[in-house]
């Protein structure tokens, strides 16, 4: 049975800048030789000051090429480029020749190798945007996407070619979007959504396209890039990458120069501030402070130059996003990572199982099966996590303006204070993981998935979670009635969270409970070959894989929702 | 640069002129001009014509005035000194002034509760951190201000006033905060620590209100210094377990707003806290000691509070408790010595 969720608005909105290359990113990547050069100076200036001796400068190369020699030994990746072993080989060669010469010529020398280092990694970051590749991308996923949903819903001859089914009738789109497209045409828009899947970026590619507002710049993880569907529609939607195998200090002052200067020319950005997919399921608490840093530092330095008398003060938006499946394809295997790493601390490589092959089987069942996602839009934030109106003014909580400049101001300037900076950043990322927490739209999947894991962890007080988790399957499971009480009791707690604006829910959360759990039930990781939910022959809950099952629950952890269990 | 070298020259405002607002627009007044604020105009207009204030002989650096929004508008640095029953409500008022380039410090030592409408602390039955705030958290919640910082440590007001040696520490996430801090206080007598844990040092100077009831009340017994060793360093123990519970960090406690702040405290019988435990121990009650004093001691609602605290947050905090129950409870001093001398649990550190 199906449960009626309320129709959604269908509306198609129109584009903001009518034509491609008055978009900023296409300004950028047209000038890609003079904003590749940018990029190597800023990032070569903030990683002199933070290596000022040439002692420091040094053990940093070294520790630089050591480490990038033992990733090409030990994780080599298909995108890697071919000539990186001779690259850092030669790198190593020049430091090694440094040892008999005079400290004059070593430091510059040192200056040298850390700039063409930095070069190369601005290279291997910078996006590639054709507005030719962009236009025959976007519409080949749409025409296949469409292809796809009709073919698999509409039982009839030549359904194939219909277009009664769009993807808006599978991805609703939900929250502040007109704010949104007003915020993009005033300033400046990072978006900075959850991140669960891979399918996110794609996801929210297709979002920010059928917003009508102008391509953003990615930063996407370089491992996607192995995958070669994804490959070509990153490369070209405007995505940037980003090698999480890379943790010196060269490589992440280059990519947070490239945010921060490509924010400061006004291209509107995208980066996943979580870092990598949430590995438990649940909602990020700690995002990474690196990216969401270029951020601060794009506003103020944008606020030091119109000091100076330069251009006019584009203003940066903050937006958060959240995500929300019924279904995340990857959660049996991220949940193993989880569990792994939390029952014993070690290192875990990224891999990914899943190809193009499995991805296109993964949207045939999405397209053809009753699974819906929806995408939740927060209210735009300015870089200190202030609301602001949609006349991109920021609002103290007695709606008040503030003026964002007077953040950076000291004794009447604007004046570049890093530690200042850094704890504006935690401050930013503290809001954003709030507001990920009030947009987040419970589904029904969610809500059972919550309510039958924590059932069988109150029946069981006594082991931990490891100890729960090796539970055999087959002894697991809840009375119909009972959970059905319990259901009603978690989501009334849930309604109430809701008008204290704390949470949100699906439509398709009202109504009668029974229908509720029954979509739920329906949906709860749909497409895995072990179901995390179900019911028995006698209608009572059971469960054949309780670790996915944890997966799907803890989505709505961290709502003090164990209470009323 | 002109807008720099006319910044250096902006006042420093000071919010409220009790006891230790006069001492440090005191300490101020030899680097900068100073506007102490002052709710009470008659007060404004005394300090004016005499120059003095409780005792203070006032730097003439000192303007007296009553003008909030001139305040705000002067000056880019203010030190709000009030009890902690008035800080939300004067906050609210200052807010109105207050822009981000503005930065806070405060001198307060206590808590801010705010509780549903219906109940009164008293009868409320454990308090969580969701309703207990301390003060900078009061500032973030009231203003823009976001550069905030506080003034704790061992800094009784008359040994300040005398021009004795002492050291306070200036905590705030932001370096920068600590760094101006340091430079409009410190002097030849006057040194000036500096600590991130803006919360932990804040807890300490609270918490060790509580200790400090309890050392007095051990003075009015007639006790000497092995039991205030023993009420010091267990006192210490249990001021970091609680301040944990709170949010804030261990070290925060062996410095000088923890243990130092707390040494001072407990052997001083100038300070407020302190005599409220000695006449309680003397046989007075505790609303006998309300009536006679104007000023208040911060201590008697820190036990309250921190009481009700632990009991959220399941943290063993038998001296809060006991001293509650002396408080509140009919409890006398000497049967309150016994329970805890008796108290079973006998590991001397076990949070490092």
């Amino acid at each position: 049975m199906e449960v009626a969720e309320k129709k959604n608005k269908n509306k198609r909105y129109k584009p903001i800048l009518d034509s491609i290359p008055d978009w900023p990113v296409y300004q950028l990547s047209k000038n890609r030789k003079e904003f590749l050069e940018a990029v190597t100076e800023h990032a070569f200036r903030q990683a002199k000051q933070l290596r000022p001796t040439t002692k420091q400068l040094l053990d940093e190369l070294e520790a630089t090429v050591y480490r990038e020699q033992q990733r090409m030994k030990r994780n080599r990746w298909r995108v890697d480029p071919q000539d990186e072993v001779p690259f850092w080989a030669s790198v190593k060669d020049e430091l090694v020749s440094l040892t008999n010469k005079t400290s004059d010529e070593v430091q510059s020398k040192a200056d040298d190798i850390l700039y063409k280092i930095i070069h190369r990694y601005a290279g291997e970051i910078a996006g590639n945007f054709k507005p030719s590749s962009y236009r025959f991308a976007r519409e080949l996923v749409k025409f296949w996407f469409a292809r796809l949903l009709n073919g698999a819903r509409v039982k009839k001859f030549g359904a194939f070619f219909r277009n009664k089914y769009t993807l808006r009738d599978k991805i609703h789109i939900v929250g502040k979007v007109k704010q949104l497209r007003k915020l993009a045409k005033k300033g400046t828009v990072i978006m900075v959504p959850t991140h669960f899947s891979n399918l996110d970026s794609i996801l929210i590619g297709w979002v920010i396209h059928s917003l009508g507002l102008p391509a953003f710049i990615y930063g996407a993880g370089l491992n996607l890039f192995n995958i070669k569907i994804f490959a070509y529609f990153m490369n070209s939607l405007g995505a940037y990458k980003v090698d999480r195998r890379k943790k010196n200090l060269p490589y992440l002052e280059t990519l947070k120069a490239y945010s921060t200067l490509a924010i400061q020319k006004g291209a509107h950005s995208l980066f996943f501030p979580g870092g990598t997919r949430s590995r438990s399921g649940m909602i990020e608490k700690q995002l990474k402070l690196g990216l969401l840093s270029s951020t601060v530092e794009a506003q103020r330095n944008l606020y030091l130059k119109s000091q100076q008398g330069e251009t006019e003060i584009r203003k940066i938006f903050v937006v958060p996003v959240t995500l929300n499946y019924h279904f995340v394809l990857e959660a049996p295997d991220l949940i193993d990572d989880y569990l792994s790493v939390k029952g014993q601390d070690r290192y875990l490589p990224e891999h990914d199982k899943y190809g193009s092959w499995q991805l296109l089987q993964f949207l045939y069942k999405f397209f053809s099966k009753g699974s819906n996602i929806s995408v939740s839009i927060g209210r735009g934030l300015d870089v200190l996590g202030n609301y602001v109106d949609d006349e991109g003014n920021s609002l103290d909580p007695h709606n008040r303006i503030i003026n964002t400049r007077d953040y950076f101001v000291s004794s009447d300037e604007i004046v570049i204070d890093k530690q200042r900076e850094d704890q504006y950043t935690r401050m930013l990322s503290q809001k954003i993981v709030t507001e990920y927490h009030r947009i987040n739209r419970v589904f029904a999947s969610h809500l059972v998935a919550f309510v039958a894991f924590e059932m069988w962890q109150h029946k069981h007080p006594k082991l931990d979670l490891f100890e729960l988790l090796r539970l055999p399957e087959e002894d697991l499971m809840i009375p119909y009635e009972e959970f059905r009480m319990v259901c009603k009791r978690v989501r009334k707690q849930i309604y109430q969270l809701k008008t204290e604006d704390k949470v949100n829910h699906a439509t398709h959360l009202k109504g009668k409970i029974d229908l509720v759990i029954r979509h739920g039930l329906e949906n709860v990781g749909i497409f895995h070959l072990k179901r995390p939910l179900l019911f028995n022959k006698e209608g009572n809950i059971i469960t054949r894989d309780l670790n996915t099952l944890y997966y799907y629950h803890n989505r709505l952890v961290g709502y003090d929702l164990e209470k009323f269990i | 640069m002109t807008s720099r070298s006319l910044s250096e020259d902006k006042p420093i405002g000071v919010i409220g002129a009790g006891n230790f607002g006069s001492a440090v627009a005191n300490l101020l007044a030899p680097h900068r001009k100073v506007l102490l604020y002052a709710r009470d105009e008659n007060l404004v207009k005394r300090i004016a014509e005499h120059g003095e204030n409780r005792g203070h002989k006032m730097h003439p650096n000192i303007e007296p005035l009553n003008d909030m929004a001139y305040v705000a508008q002067e000056c880019d640095i203010i030190f709000p000194i009030v009890p902690s029953a008035h800080f939300r409500s004067m906050m609210k008022k200052l807010s109105v002034y207050l822009h981000p380039y503005h930065i806070l410090i405060h001198g307060t030592k206590g808590f801010d509760i705010q509780l549903p409408e219906k109940e009164s602390i008293q009868n409320t039955p454990t308090l969580s951190r969701s309703q207990v705030k301390t003060m900078s958290e009061v500032i973030m919640e009231e203003s823009v201000v976001v550069r905030v910082g506080c003034l704790a440590g061992p800094n009784l007001s008359k040994e300040l006033a005398a021009g004795q040696p002492a050291a306070t520490v200036i905590a705030s996430q932001f370096n920068e905060v600590i760094q101006i801090g340091k430079r409009l206080l410190r002097n030849d007598r006057f040194q000036v620590y500096g600590n991130n844990d803006l919360v932990g040092v804040e807890l300490a100077g609270v918490l060790k209100n509580i200790i400090a009831i309890a050392a007095g009340a051990l003075s009015g017994m007639g006790y000497g210094e092995n039991a205030k060793g023993l009420l010091v360093s267990r006192g210490m123990v249990e001021m970091v377990y609680l301040g944990r519970a709170l949010g804030g960090n261990t070290k925060a406690f062996l410095g000088v707003a923890g243990v130092g702040d707390l040494v001072t405290t407990c052997n001083s019988s100038l300070s407020r806290n302190f005599s409220v435990g000695y006449r309680l121990a003397q046989g007075e009650t505790l609303d006998q000691i309300l009536k006679s004093t104007d000023e208040i001691a911060e201590g008697i609602n820190t036990v309250l509070i921190a009481k009700k605290c632990a009991e959220y947050y399941k943290v063993r905090a038998p001296i809060t408790t006991t001293l509650y129950k002396v408080l509140f409870e009919d409890l006398t001093m000497k049967q309150a010595l016994q329970y805890l001398m008796r108290y079973p649990l006998n590991v001397d550190i076990d949070f490092l």
